[in-house]
């Protein structure tokens, strides 16, 4: 998987790896922002009450 | 699952068998699962949490300027020179508003003195996971100085972990509620560890159903142990003195309101 993005990226090792670290920025500000929000929604919710 | 064939680049020969090359593109989907994992833990209980906490105490902040300003526009509160304490009378007692919306504010000095959160009703998701309260009143429960017990929830850790600190608390630190009538400073007694069925604490005499109170009580649930929902740590309160809103706060928020 990570093998074939390797080899899929072009130009040179240092450029490559400054693609990946913007892919990965990208991603986390995605995960961030909009999926661990909607995630945090679905699963049970931490509860602090007490009650029945 | 097949992984592409890059047929057109001038790839080296197909490394080993193809089985072990699934077994790789596995363990790195599963390797990546577990990073998203810790990330969303990190997003849960530090970055969301921080965001939270900042907006929560905001919110409360411009919350009570603005009933500040009903009294006294535009002035900043202050507390009066502090005098002694005087005797203002039975406390106010406001009505159970409706769900949602603020009841008031809790200052607790012990927390932080920038620390300030909105209480409003109810003790669901949707006040206690929110950007702008925070803390929630049980439903039913009595409100701020009335006779009775006053009972309040909020996270211990995450969304803005309104009681994080909840276990440093020592006898006879303030817990003060402002609300538009004016300021309610209880002081603390006691903690106790319950199960989350546990809900006696919310009786008009925490502990004791069925017992007619006489005294005004404040009461906090949270969970317990830290990030953790095994158990609920409960805080009591009770409450010491009431000055309405025209007197100016209590010289408990000296430290806290006083910085201009």
């Amino acid at each position: 998987m990570y093998a074939a993005l390797w080899r899929v990226l072009p130009g040179p090792i240092w450029l490559r790896i400054a693609v990946l670290v913007v892919l990965a920025a990208i991603l986390v500000a995605a995960l961030f922002t909009a999926v661990f929000p909607w995630l945090d929604g679905i699963l049970n919710p931490q509860s602090v009450t007490v009650g029945e | 699952m097949v992984t592409p064939d890059d047929s057109g680049s001038p790839s080296p020969p197909r490394g080993p068998s193809r089985s072990a090359s699934l077994v790789g593109v596995l363990g790195e989907v599963l390797l990546t699962a577990g990073v998203i994992v810790l990330l969303f833990l990190g997003w849960q209980l530090w970055w969301n949490d921080a965001i939270l906490a900042d907006s929560q105490t905001s919110a409360a902040r411009a919350q009570s300027e603005e009933w500040g300003d009903l009294y006294a526009p535009g002035t900043r509160l202050a507390p009066s020179a502090a005098p002694a304490k005087e005797d203002f009378g039975d406390p106010l007692v406001a009505a159970e508003p409706a769900h949602a919306e603020v009841i008031g504010n809790l200052y607790v000095p012990r927390f932080g003195t920038d620390y300030v959160r909105t209480i409003a009703e109810g003790t669901s998701t949707d006040i206690l996971n929110s950007t702008r309260l925070g803390l929630g009143h049980y439903d039913g429960t009595q409100m701020p100085g009335e006779v009775g017990n006053f009972v309040v929830a909020a996270h211990r850790s995450a969304y803005g972990g309104a009681l994080h600190l909840v276990d440093q608390l020592r006898l006879g630190d303030p817990l003060v509620v402002e609300t538009v009538d004016g300021w309610y400073t209880y002081r603390f007694t006691n903690l106790d560890y319950v199960m989350a069925s546990a809900v006696d604490v919310l009786a008009p005499v925490p502990q004791e159903p069925g017992v007619d109170a006489k005294d005004r009580t404040i009461t906090l649930t949270t969970c317990n142990p830290l990030y953790s929902t095994a158990e609920r740590i409960i805080a009591y309160g009770v409450l010491d003195s009431w000055r309405p809103r025209s007197a100016g706060p209590p010289a408990e928020l000296a430290s806290i309101l006083g910085k201009g």
